[in-house]
Order: structure tokens, then sequence, then C-alpha cells
């Protein structure tokens, strides 16, 4: 009989090496798949896990291509971990993102073309109370009526949606546009193009942004005293309660910080990679996000690393599909294994396998 | 506008979220929750086409797609439950797995039309004025989660199983303590869950839409755990839930296509608002909160 | 020649990296935003494609991706493409056009043909279909044999080509019928087959009884199939459906510029350009006007194919106000191009607002 027992301690080594086997395990099952479809299989792995990074023809730009998509996935978990860790269930990290883009992106236009160097910092931060305001709607809706904060903020994505489809074919629509549906592109306007750092690295603010929230929220999980009485509400609610903390603050809290970084990583996105307001830029950011949050095992440097490999995927999967004709089903079915067995192996991280009998034991 | 055309089509658009909402509401309440209903649903749907087209049987269809759908939520099962992972990511990888596998399987199946659901005859019912057209002139499946809805009812008030399973999902440590298989319980009620999710499915591509695309649920997943949500984890509620937001979905094309002068773009976002307003009302009034072990692992450690 | 020098620096990277995949054939990309078998726009231009790749044969290589979002990862795509030695890159939807430009600069040896927008460069053709030319004949089919006067409509996104549509479909069913309704629903969405379905329900529920579509499903006609009424084919024939409730279709027929264009690679001649190409070019086709149509509205429908293809008409012609009543076109008088690129009215006659 085999039986699970818990560690005392999660394992430090089994902590490195399940992403790794889980990756192993992934190879061949998705190799398997890859065959089946009439697909060299150790070559599509190779261009899924490896090109991207070391290939010669295409990993000078790929490379840094990694941190653009990671970037925004990085920002949103970070906020949404917080929330998870004190058990407020924001899945519309969506319709945050995507506010955050419109509110930034509305107030640098309502004064286009400044060239004010203090329009872009502007922007930021009304991309975060863009952001910050649509989570508030779940977060007032709770601490008000007790109304689930799941069902509210899922709900607000589909009326983000429908603001922004709004936005970009009417009230923010490019006037030079010849009437065609989008906003003015933010890359040809310098004052606020959000553009890279230091070039050929794909280093822009919202990367920058990404780093310094995975070290806030470490130095706020760990250090801080909100941090703890975060994870106190989440791990033992009741006994958060009787150690003074404000349910109601938390809730505040975790999804005004959730909504920031969703709505800062929406305007970092718009006025950088994707360029533009149009009816369908946001692609899944917010939802994704919420994968890489728990994938990190919602901790600031697990949620940097998931990212990474999730852009990996993301990017080795577009190159597969290039190179070898792969469909794209096929790839998000390779992504969902991995993800399964990254789920799957982390038991060895918290718990000991045992044969045989309890008395054994 | 004709209330008994309006009534017909919101039952026949309600349909598959109902389905999938009873069956997740199952799962939440032995204390898992499982995000992966878009994937299972999707799932059911190419299986259920692919197998009616196969067969010629719409029901043989409606058969297999839960069959389907439930083995891949126990994929869900053996994950979340003997190897411990984590419920919301474990799910939302679910659906990853599940729209990548649905087009691979459906993409022979594009543009091939399936056996339609033929609507029932119910004698003296059907032929009733009004009521008759409006209630009793639907197919079979309609019918079927109407009575899924009341038999779950049933089960979860009245059984001991039933009983049981709200016990696990209050509460796992006291139900293992007084000897309940907590593991097996739950991965029957995720197997129900995944059953009822493939039947959603099948309905939008047998008999809502009915043909196979890729993508074709579009979402109607995640508005099922909406729906739980708003049911306060109560059937009569996913019912209310599901046939509210159906209703307001075809009433707001309705009253487009009627030329109101609504604005549309406050009409196309009025089933989420609508939504959000009246679980607003409901919860002010104190509702029933989730099953207390909803989401957390369960371990035995004696 | 400029692609000689292209070949020279692949080949140039290729020694240094030690690969081996050089065939000296064009390679030609096609970008898709949905998936290619999403039974309309994106599997249109995937089936025109591989039309194209079967004509030339193996002199061309064909590399295609799906399914990628517009925006930044469409310009990841685009970059990736070109990089791994593309010739000509057909970048299929809307709103590739501002990444197309952007990586059309970087690569200035890559040519690129962009659908559906108005920015061109050196390297970077538009290309775009006269489908209000294809909507004039169906919405004069559903003029002509709607029974209740009603014709629903089912629109996506209210942008320039979707109102053009509506308008034309409009005032040619007024031709055909001039006591003709037409009711729009918006789904805000390209793709959706229940929402579709549930339009088109919505629709007949309101006492329409033809269903023009400007979305990409074949869910519409599903439903009429199943409630009754007619139905057109849209962007693909969609001949299950015949001989009702589908009556007849507008095809895009992307095929002979695919061709056309991969050739003017072949011979070293391709030069940026924008065209804008109707019925007359081939790229708006009609498909067969089925059985239930009377002889008469179907001979009278072909003329007005025949009328447009060799330019005798323009589907915009006056007199015809605009929606509030102002004046737009004189008697005799053609809308210009810029207008009906930018169009964001509607026609007088046409009830409801544009939503914004």
């Amino acid at each position: 009989m085999i039986r699970l027992e818990r560690r005392p301690q999660p394992s430090r080594l089994w902590t490195a090496v399940t992403p790794l086997l889980a990756v192993l395990l992934t190879m061949i099952v998705g190799g398997l798949m890859f065959a089946a479809l009439g697909k060299p299989p150790l070559e599509a792995i190779r261009i899924i896990f490896w090109d991207p990074l070391f290939d010669p023809q295409f990993s000078g730009y790929s490379r840094p291509q990694l941190l653009v998509k990671a970037g925004p996935l990085i920002l949103i978990a970070i906020g949404l971990s917080i929330g998870f860790r004190a058990g407020v269930w924001n899945i519309g990290a969506e319709g945050q993102y995507i506010m955050g883009a419109v509110t930034g992106a509305a107030v640098g236009l309502a004064v286009y073309p400044s060239d004010s160097a203090l329009l872009f910092p502007l922007m930021i931060v009304a991309g975060a109370l863009g952001g910050w305001a649509w989570a508030m709607i779940p977060a007032v809706l709770k601490t008000r009526f007790g109304t689930n904060e799941i069902l509210v903020s899922l709900m607000l994505v589909y009326v983000a949606e429908n603001i922004l489809a709004s936005a970009s074919s009417s009230w923010l629509r490019n006037p030079e546009g010849m009437g065609f549906p989008g906003s003015r592109n933010f890359k040809q306007w310098p004052a606020v193009h959000n553009t890279e750092l230091i070039p050929d690295t794909g280093m822009h603010w919202g990367v920058v942004a990404a780093f310094i929230a995975v070290i806030a929220a470490y130095v706020l999980l760990a250090r801080h005293i909100q941090g703890f009485n975060i994870r106190l509400t989440g791990e033992a609610p009741r006994a958060a309660r009787f150690a003074g903390v404000n349910p109601a603050r938390i809730v505040f809290l975790c999804l005004g910080i959730a909504g920031a970084l969703a709505g800062m990583a929406g305007l970092f996105e718009v006025t950088g990679p994707a360029g533009q307001i149009t009816i369908d830029f946001n692609s899944g950011y917010g939802f994704t996000a919420i994968i890489v949050a728990f994938l990190g095992r919602l901790h600031p440097v697990g949620i940097l690393l998931a990212g990474l490999l999730m852009a990996l995927t993301y990017i080795g999967g577009e190159l597969a599909q290039l190179m070898l004709g792969l469909p794209g089903a096929s790839i998000q079915l390779f992504q969902g294994m991995l993800l399964f067995f990254l789920l799957a192996t982390d038991v060895f991280t918290n718990y000991r396998i045992r044969f045989g009998s309890e008395e054994v034991a | 506008m004709d209330p008994v055309l309006l009534v017909a089509s919101i039952m026949v658009s309600a349909t598959p979220i109902l389905l999938a909402a009873i069956g997740e509401m199952v799962v939440e309440k032995s204390g898992v929750l499982n995000l992966g209903v878009e994937g299972m649903m999707i799932t059911g749907a190419v299986v259920g086409f692919a197998v009616a087209v196969g067969s010629g049987s719409p029901l043989l269809g409606f058969a297999l797609a839960a069959v389907a759908s439930a083995a891949l939520s126990l994929s869900f099962g053996l994950l979340t439950q003997f190897l411990l992972s984590n419920q919301v990511a474990t799910g939302l990888g679910l659906t990853l797995v599940g729209l990548g596998l649905s087009a691979l399987i459906g993409a022979s199946y594009e543009g091939v039309k399936a056996p339609s659901l033929p609507k029932l005859d119910i004698p003296v019912l059907g032929d009733l004025p009004v009521v008759g057209r409006m209630l009793f002139s639907h197919d079979i499946m309609v019918y079927f989660s109407l009575a899924l809805v009341v038999g779950v009812w049933a089960f979860l008030k009245y059984t001991r199983a039933g009983l049981i399973l709200r016990a696990v999902g209050e509460s796992h440590d006291s139900a293992h303590a007084l000897g309940y298989k907590v593991v097996r319980l739950r991965l029957a009620a995720i197997c129900f869950g995944g059953a009822c999710a493939g039947l959603g499915g099948a309905y939008v591509s047998l008999v809502r839409v009915p043909q196979w695309t890729e993508g074709m649920t579009a979402g109607a997943g995640w508005i099922a755990l909406a729906i739980v949500v708003f049911a306060g984890w109560r059937a009569w509620g996913v019912l209310v839930g599901a046939y509210l937001f159906g209703g307001v979905t075809v009433l707001q094309l309705n009253l487009q296509a009627a030329g109101t002068t609504v604005p549309v773009e406050l009409l196309s976002m009025s089933p989420y608002v609508v939504t959000i307003v009246v679980l607003v009302i409901i919860s002010a009034r104190g509702a029933a909160g989730a099953p207390a072990s909803l989401g957390r692992p369960f371990h035995a450690s004696t | 020649m400029k692609r000689r020098t292209l070949l020279a620096s692949a080949a140039l990277s290729l020694a240094l990296s030690g690969a081996a995949f050089a065939q000296d054939v064009p390679k030609i990309g096609f970008v898709y935003v949905g998936p290619v078998n999403d039974g309309g726009w994106s599997q249109h231009h995937h089936e025109s494609a591989m039309q194209m790749k079967e004509h030339f044969g193996d002199q061309i290589e064909l590399v295609e991706q799906e399914s990628v979002p517009e925006g930044a990862d469409a310009e990841r795509v685009l970059t990736q493409m070109a990089l791994s030695g593309a010739d000509l890159i057909f970048t299929t939807s809307f709103g590739y056009m501002d990444p197309t430009i952007a990586v059309a600069e970087k690569f200035p040896d890559v040519k690129f043909e962009h659908a559906t927008g108005y920015k061109t460069a050196e390297n970077v053709s538009a290309y775009s279909a006269r489908f209000y030319e294809g909507r004039a004949i169906t919405g004069f089919l559903a003029g002509a044999m709607t029974e209740t006067n009603k014709i629903g409509y089912i629109g996506s996104f209210p942008i320039p080509e979707v109102i053009r549509g509506i308008n034309s479909s409009f005032i040619h069913a007024q031709k055909a019928n001039p006591d003709v309704e037409l009711s729009v629903v918006w789904i805000s969405s390209w793709f959706d087959p229940a929402k579709e379905a549930d339009a088109t329900q919505a629709l007949l529920d309101q006492g329409a009884d033809v269903v023009l579509a400007h979305t990409d499903s074949t869910a519409p006609l599903s439903v009429l199939e199943k409630a009754g009424g007619f139905g057109f084919g849209q962007a693909a024939d969609m001949a299950d459906y015949k001989p009702e409730p589908r009556i007849s279709s507008i095809i895009d027929d992307w095929a002979p510029y695919y061709i056309d264009r991969v050739q003017a690679i072949l011979d070293g001649t391709w030069e940026s350009h924008n065209v804008w190409q109707g019925i007359g070019d081939g790229m708006v086709g009609i498909g067969e006007i089925t059985g239930p149509v009377p002889e008469e509205v179907k001979a009278e429908a072909l003329q007005m194919k025949e009328d447009i293809a060799n330019g005798d008409y323009h589907p915009f012609t006056g007199p015809l106000n605009k929606q509030d009543g102002s004046a737009w076109l004189a008697e005799g008088e053609v809308a210009d191009d810029g207008t009906l690129a930018g169009m964001d009215f509607y026609v007088e006659g046409l009830t409801g607002d544009i939503p914004n």
C-alpha cells in the first residue's frame, strides 16, 4: 500500500527537482502527442524549450521577448497572489487590466500631442487607479453587502470588454484612422512610448515594475505586519479576527493591490508592446496570470520563475507552429500537460511516499 | 414582443449553463472547486457531436459526451485528491487541456451536420394554448436538466448520501473522523460534475447551435461557475441564476431586434450587470455562504 | 535582386549556426487571427493559401501560424517569421496593421501584405475586398424573399466595414421591396456560435424571416434550418445549407490575389500597392442562388452582379440621404472610396442608432 506522509518542512531538494521532473514528463508525453500528430517529437521539444533561448537564428530576438511576455503576467500574478494568500478570490484581473489600460490611455490621449515628461508617469498612475477602481467594485460589494467577489470580479471582466470595444470603436478612436477602430499608436508618440530601456533586452518599464513588485511582495509577506495579517487571514480567519485584524481592510488592501498592479500592467502593455487600444488587445493575460500565481505557489520568487516558464512555452510554441506546422491546439494541450505535471509532482515537495503499512513507518 | 416565444427561447438558451452549473454545484458542495468547467464543456461538445454524427443518435451523443467529460474530470480528480495539487491551478489547467484536446479531436468535424434532437410531442399538455408552446414543446434535454435540478435538490436534502456529501464539504476532517470516505466521495462528485458539464457542452453543439466549431462554448463554462456562486450553493438558486442570465441575454437580443431605444452598449453588458445587481440584493439580505472546506486540500493524517 | 541579398545574409547566419535548411525557394508566410478551422474568416484565408500552394507546388514553401492575438503577440510572431527567412508574409486581420508596419521597418527585404487596412510602406501592401458589392446582392435577395417585410442583421462591432455592409444590404433590400425594415442586433463578437444562434432566434421571434450576418460562424444558418427562414453564406459558400435556408452567399475569394502576388515574388516584380477589389476582380464572389428564389428575382440579382462587375453600377449611387435626412449623394452621384472606407453613419430609412 502506498501512502503519503507529510514532511515537517517542505523539502528543499524536491522544490528544485520537481519542476525538472515535470518538464521531463511533459517532454515524454508531449513528444508522444507530437509523434501521433506526425511531427518529429524531439525536434518539437527542442524548438519549444531550447530554441527561444539558445538557437542562433532566433534567440537574439526571442530571449528578450521572454521578458516582454512574462512582464505583465508576473506583475498581475504578484497582485493576485497577495489576495489568494488572504483568501480573497479575485479572478477578474483581466477586467482590471483592461480598465487600467483604457483609463491610462484616455488620460494620455486627452492631451495629445503633449510632450511633457510628466505625462507618462501620470498615465501610469491613471492606469493603476483605473485598475484599482475596477477592483474596488467587488471590494465594496463584498465588505458592504457580503457579495461574493468571485462572481462580481468575473462578471466585471465582460463589462470591461464591452467598455473596451466601445473605447476602441468610438471615444478613444484615432481621429486620423479614417474611421477604423483602434486608438492612436503610442509607439509613434515618443513622449509616452514605453520603449525598451536598454536596446535588445526586452526591458521596458513594465518589466522593471514586475521586478520591483516581486521584491516588494517578498518584503511585504515576509517582513511587514500587513503581510503577516494577510497570511493569517488566509490560513486562519478566526485567529486573525481575534488578533484584531480587520477583515474588511484586508479585502480592500488585497483587491486594491491586485487591481492597481493589473491596471499598471495594462497601461505598460498598451503603451509598449501592444502599442494601441484595440478591440481585443488584452489577449487573456489576466486569466493566464492566475495560473502563473499558483504555479509559483503564491510565492514572489516562484511567480517570477513561473511567469518566465509560461512565457517560454508561449514563445517556443509559436516557433514550433512556425517551423513544424504544429496546430495551435496541440500547443495549448502541451501547456495544459506541463501545468498538470508541475502540479502533480509538487506533491513530493510536501509529502514523502511511503510503501507498506503504517506500523512500519 | 411575444412572451411565448421569448420564454421558449430562454429555456433553450439557459439549458447548457444550467446543466454545467448544477453539476459544478454538487462538486463544490463536496468541498472541491473545479474551475475547469469550460474545458469539460467543450470536450462534451465535441465528443457529443462526433458520436451523434457517427451513430446517427443524438441521445447516444449526449450519453458519451457525459462519459468523456467525466473521464476528463477524473484527471482533475486524481491530481487534486491523490496528489493534493492546488485545485484552482489544476482546474485552469483542465480548461487548457480541454480546449486543446477538443480542437484536435474536432478538426475533421468542421462543417459537418449532426442529426437533430426531436422536440417531444407531449400529448394534452403540448396542445394547451400558450403554455403548451411555451413550456411543453421542447426537446428531452430541457426537461432532463429541470429534472436534474429537482433530483440534486432532493438528493442533497433528503438522502443520507447527500447529507454525507454536504458534511464532507463543510468539514472534511470531521467527516473523515466519522469514518466517511472523503476522497472517494469527492471523486464521485467530480465525475458527476464532469458528466453534467459534458451534457451542457453537447447541448450547445447538438441543439442550441447545432454544429461543431473550435472554441464554440465561448466562455459558457465561466458563466456556469458564476451561477453556482450566484445560487449560494443551492439547487433552486442555480435554476434561478441560469434562467435569469439566459433570460437577460435573450431579452436584450430581442430588445435590439425589436428596435428599442436603449443604447446597445448598455444592453450588451446587461446580463452581467443584472446578475451582479441581483446577487447584491440577495446577499444584502444575508445569504448562505460557500461550503467551509471549499478548495482546501484534504490529507488524512491518521 | 533584393531577395538575393536576403538569402546571402541568411546563408551567413546559417554558416555560423551550422544548421541546414537552405532551400532556394521563396518562403511565403500567413498569419491568422483565429484557428484555421473557425468555419469563417481565418479558415477562408487558410483555404485560399492552400490553393495558392497547390498552384505553385514545390516552387514555394508555405508557413502558417494560427490563433495569433492582435497586438504584442502579432509583432513577435511576424518578427520570428521574418527571421526564419520568409520572403513574403500575409497578415490577414485588420488588427495586424500597426505590427505589420513596425516589423516591415525592421526587415526592409521582406515583403508584407496586410488585409483590410489602409497603411502601406515600401515593402507593405494593403489589400481589401469590396464586400459591400456582394452585400448589395444578398440585400436585394433578402428584400425580395421576405414575406414579413422584416430582415434581421447580426452585427459584430460597429466599425466602417460592418456599417457599409448594413447600408448596402438595406439600400438594395429596399430596391426589391420598398416596405422593408431592417433590424440590427449587435453581439460584440466576431465569433460566438451560441450567441449568434441566440441572436438569430431573437430576430426570428421579432418577426424577421430573412437573416443576414456579419459574424463568422454558420450558427445562424443552423438555426434557420431548424426554425425556418432564409439566410446567406458569409465569407464561405456554406454549401452544406443549400438549397435552403442558404439561398446564396458572399464568398471571400483570396486565392487569385494570393497567386498573383506570389507570382510577382517569383518574377521579381513585386511592388507595394493598396488595392480594394470587388466582384469584377474576383475577390468577392456570389454563391449559387438556389431553388426557393424565383427565376425573375434571380435574373435581376445576376444582372446587378453583372453591372457591378463591369462598373456600370455602384451600390452607393445617389440619390441617397443619411439617416437624419440630410443629403449625402445627389442623383447619379457615386460615393467616393474615402467616405466609404470610414463610413460611420446609417442611410435614410434605417432605424436605431449605431452604438458607440
